[in-house]
């Protein structure tokens, strides 16, 4: 009896050092959270929702952004310096989803769950999982908005396409081609833009997604094709310029159809004053928070977050917000989109 | 202190007594004088580090003494900046002749010495006199016999040395000056330049205006100075007269190879 | 001394030997080659190699682009397009005439506007007074630049980098990164977009071939503010300074001007100017956003140095950095209606760029 009572001491003392062990004490979850840069408010609102959510489970996150858009190395830098910090989850929104794959892998063989948000990873599987809106998806809806609204007047649309930067980064291609093909224009090698010949396409100008850009890109274009009537915009910021320039030019009475992605709370407002005519709302906060719940739960049980069934990657899902809804495609008002909106 | 009582020489234009310069534990200058008579052109002239540079700063106003006296006209004077030392008629026309490369002639002529319109124009919007000013410096460049062919408009970097030398030395002479200091003008310039320089420094010296002309080309400084101060340690230990003197015995002395013969009262 | 002088000043010997007058020391007159004469006239009128570069980009322009080009209207919108380029260009020439730069100068603008809107806006400051505090916040950035460089003698670029990203920051930490909406400001603090107010000129001249085109008081505040800087450069002392200052700051000093004071100022200015220049940005945008304008430090060099002003400072004028912002406006608009893909536009800007400065240089070696 005493050798085996021994023996039980022993096995219960190292079950218990085993399992103290195993378990991840909530203190010592450290998250790193990479956006792009610091200065975009979607941004932002995700930093502030991945800290809202850390508080709440009493983990630690910690911010990095690049400093201009693009900027990769301070990306990689950021993430090396969470592996010695011993971090347990990433949640990275890549500058050059291709690029930053190496030391996305040397992170995840330290064993580090690392979460792509809002941008996929080329190759999509280079990260664990992939939280993200469908910015393809985005654009189509309001593709096909733009379309029905028009009815039988789309095939002679003339349409101008207010994108973001000339080295095309994959939102902005997702919303694009997404975009021509809900409107019914051939996007043909959908992973870039500009190499498309509808007719119906004024021109592409890179407006940089600020105001100022979608102003100079709008006149640019007005001034290309008079009879636009159709505006595509990256983001709100950009159709904002864009509708001042329609003012500028006398055409801001409903005769031009200006639509976005974003559903920012600015956003939303300026579509129910009649500004954008529809706009995709994306949800920043929830891919930050259930980003910050899935590094937990693969902390604590070694789960990785599953995809959205039938999809790669967990869509963090888009509503299309506007007030002149069109049969057969699903949307919300503005007063349900301001109550969920960002920003 | 009254300066020193002078009888039959002329008294000076510029002197100095116990100058003392200290930088650190370096001591540039130990107590060195200096006289500058009226209307001659006196060679200052020293080994590299015997200080004789920091003297004429000091002459200058660009440097302040830490002990000794300067006087102008025989009376105290107080340099605080270059400025003061400009106000009371000393000019230098510096090493690097100071002139502003891509500011034409008579920008430079006037620089930091801009006239402005009479009346409201000048006082409230401070507008520049500018064709008064190109108007003068003309007759300036005239009067030293720089003639000007072309606009006093050129920037002066499309001159050659020797016609920066001459516009120079214009400025430093167009503005109510008293006493001149050449800081190396002949450094930079070929034989033929430097020529014309001596000769316009003749020019100058006809006209009444004293020069202090720092030089290391003992040719050029025995050819056209009156007296020669000779700078070594800190200190003036000679002032020799080039007509009496060999240019060897001046570098003999200069370098301490040559006893200096003794300092003339004064 | 190198030979060219030197060939320079023989001629000159030769010349007198010849005429055998031994009382002209200098004389001015040379025997120079059709290439020196054309860079000596280069000296003297720097700008007519961005005037003529902006004629010839307007002339290729309407015939490649045709009549949507070339039409009041478009040509007016141009001016629109870089009216604030301009404006900050201004400021960033007489930063660099002191052979400075300023990388800072859009933060500025961007900084001072946010505090205009978010003040008039958000805190219920009276505008005047909102107005004004945008102001000060830009001659106080301008004034910390301009100690840094003169006091504690940090190269420009150095300084101004940093700098910018401090301006920066602030106006993220200041704003929370919020854009105020068109609406909210035009509701609330309507003076703010005073500058964004379009006149027609179709009906108010009689030249028939102005007809369409639209000027924003924007614009004309600008050129208004092109004037005064051109006459405060070229008609003061200050100006004499700022140009001197440049060229080389140790031959200023030594004729007695205060290079440091002469740098504070120029930077401060450029701070005002740049501040002055948010109020154009809210007229242009009509909303106060913290992300506008990124890219206007370096557009703004960009305009004066295809304006002919050198980055090695003393050289260069208002005129031509106001060629130069039109020079880029054009050539991004002729080539966006010729239908060529924006990378054309940014690859002929740099091309341009790479141009102005080369010819810079060749004119400058006039003086080796």
């Amino acid at each position: 009896m005493k050798t085996s009572s021994r023996s039980a001491i022993r096995l219960l003392a190292v079950l218990t050092l085993l399992a103290a062990g195993n378990t991840a004490r909530a203190a010592d979850i450290l998250i790193g959270l990479i956006t792009k840069t610091d200065s975009n408010p979607f941004f932002v609102k995700m930093r502030e929702g991945a800290a809202e959510e850390a508080k709440k489970l009493g983990v630690k996150v910690q911010a990095f952004a690049g400093k201009f858009d693009g900027d990769h190395d301070t990306q990689v830098a950021a993430i090396e310096s969470l592996i010695s910090a011993g971090a347990k989850g990433i949640l990275l929104l890549a500058s050059d989803s291709r690029a930053i794959v190496p030391v996305v892998q040397k992170a995840r063989d330290a064993g580090i769950l690392v979460i792509a948000l809002d941008t996929p990873l080329d190759p999509m599987d280079a990260a664990d999982a992939t939280f993200a809106t469908d910015n393809f998806k985005a654009g189509v809806l309001i593709g096909e908005w733009a379309a029905k609204t028009l009815g039988p007047k789309a095939k002679d649309a003339h349409v101008a396409f207010l994108d973001a930067l000339e080295n095309q980064p994959s939102v902005d291609v997702a919303r694009d081609q997404g975009f021509m093909k809900g409107f019914g224009i051939d996007p043909k090698d959908t992973s870039r833009y500009l190499d498309e010949n509808d007719k119906r396409i004024v021109g592409h100008y890179w407006a940089g997604g600020a105001e100022d850009g979608g102003r100079t890109g709008m006149e640019t274009l007005l001034q290309k094709d008079p009879n636009t009537n159709v505006v595509y915009t990256i983001n709100e910021p950009t159709a904002a310029g864009a509708y001042e320039a329609l003012k500028a030019a006398g055409k801001a009475d409903g005769s031009v159809l200006v639509v976005s992605v974003d559903g920012g709370c600015p956003g939303v407002k300026n579509v129910k004053a009649g500004i954008i005519g529809a706009t995709s709302q994306q949800y920043p906060l929830l891919m930050a928070k259930k980003g910050v719940d899935a590094v937990v739960e693969f902390a604590k049980t070694g789960k990785k977050p599953p995809p959205t069934p039938g999809l790669k990657f967990f869509d963090t899902g888009v509503n299309l917000i506007t007030d002149k809804p069109v049969p057969g495609l699903k949307s919300i008002n503005t007063a349900e989109g301001l109550k969920i909106c960002w920003g | 202190m009254n300066p020193p009582a002078d009888s039959v020489p002329p008294r000076p234009v510029l002197q100095a007594r116990g100058l003392v310069k200290r930088y650190g534990k370096v001591v540039a200058i130990d107590g060195a004088d200096f006289d500058l008579l009226p209307g001659e052109i006196l060679g200052v002239i020293g080994d590299n580090g015997a200080g004789k540079s920091t003297m004429i700063k000091v002459l200058a106003g660009a440097v302040h003494p830490d002990a000794g006296e300067v006087w102008m006209d025989g009376k105290l004077v107080h340099f605080r900046s270059p400025l003061d030392a400009r106000a009371v008629g000393i000019e230098t026309v510096f090493q690097n002749l100071a002139l502003s490369p891509a500011l034409s002639v008579a920008e430079n002529m006037f620089l930091g010495r801009e006239r402005r319109r009479a009346g409201l124009v000048g006082t409230i919007f401070r507008t520049l006199d500018r064709s008064g000013m190109r108007r003068e410096s003309r007759e300036r460049l005239h009067s030293l016999g720089l003639l000007t062919l072309q606009s006093v408009d050129q920037p002066v970097e499309t001159l050659s040395g020797g016609q920066r030398q001459g516009i120079a030395v214009a400025r430093a002479t167009a503005f109510g000056t008293r006493v001149l200091i050449m800081d190396e003008p002949t450094a930079a310039l070929g034989v033929k330049e430097s020529r014309r320089v001596l000769e316009l420094m003749l020019g100058v010296k006809q006209r009444g205006l004293p020069i202090i002309l720092i030089s290391h080309n003992m040719p050029h400084v025995f050819e056209v100075a009156d007296r020669i101060h000779i700078h070594r340690l800190g200190k003036r230990i000679a002032i020799i007269d080039p007509k009496a003197h060999t240019m060897s015995d001046a570098v003999a002395i200069m370098t301490g190879a040559m006893k200096p013969p003794p300092l003339p009262e004064l | 001394m190198n030979s060219e002088s030197d060939k320079a000043g023989q001629a000159v010997e030769a010349g007198l030997s010849a005429s055998g007058d031994p009382a002209a020391v200098a004389t001015f007159e040379e025997r120079k080659s059709p290439g020196r004469r054309f860079q000596q006239f280069l000296h003297v009128y720097p700008t007519t190699i961005p005037f003529l570069v902006l004629l010839l980009g307007v002339v290729v322009f309407a015939f490649i682009a045709g009549s949507r080009f070339f039409h009041p209207l478009n040509l007016s919108l141009i001016l629109q397009q870089v009216t604030i380029i301009a404006m900050v260009g201004i400021a960033q020439t007489l930063v660099i005439l002191t052979a400075g730069i300023d990388l800072s100068g859009g933060a500025i603008m961007v900084l001072a506007s946010v505090v205009m809107g978010r003040l008039a806006v958000l805190s219920g400051v009276p505008v005047p007074l909102a107005f004004a505090a945008g102001i000060v916040v830009g001659l106080f950035c301008g004034f910390l630049n301009g100690l840094a460089v003169s006091w504690l003698r940090l190269p420009p670029f150095i300084v101004t980098l940093g700098t910018w990203s401090v301006f920066r920051a602030t106006n993220f930490l200041y704003s929370k990164n919020e854009t105020l909406r068109q609406q909210d400001v035009e509701q609330i603090a309507p003076f703010l977009q005073a500058t964004g107010r379009l006149i027609k000129i179709h009906d108010h001249l009689p030249f028939g071939f102005v007809n369409g085109a639209t000027v924003t008081l924007g614009s004309l505040f600008m050129i208004a503010v092109a004037i005064v800087m051109t006459y405060v450069l070229r008609r003061t002392a200050f100006g004499r300074h700022v140009y001197a200052t440049g060229d080389d700051p140790q031959a200023a000093q030594l004729v007695g001007i205060d290079v440091s004071r002469t740098l504070v100022s120029v930077y401060t200015l450029a701070g005002f100017i740049c501040s002055v220049a948010a109020w154009v940005l809210i007229g242009r945008i009509g909303a106060v956003s913290p992300n506008a304008a990124s890219n206007v430090n370096l557009d703004s060099v960009t305009a004066a140095v295809i304006g002919g002003t050198s980055l090695f400072g003393g050289r260069g004028s208002i005129i031509g950095t106001l060629f130069g912002a039109l020079i880029v406006g054009v050539f991004r608009n002729g080539l966006a209606l010729a239908g060529l893909d924006n990378n054309w536009q940014e690859l002929t800007i740099g091309l341009l760029i790479i141009i102005a400065v080369a010819l810079d240089q060749w004119i400058r070696r006039l003086s080796e």
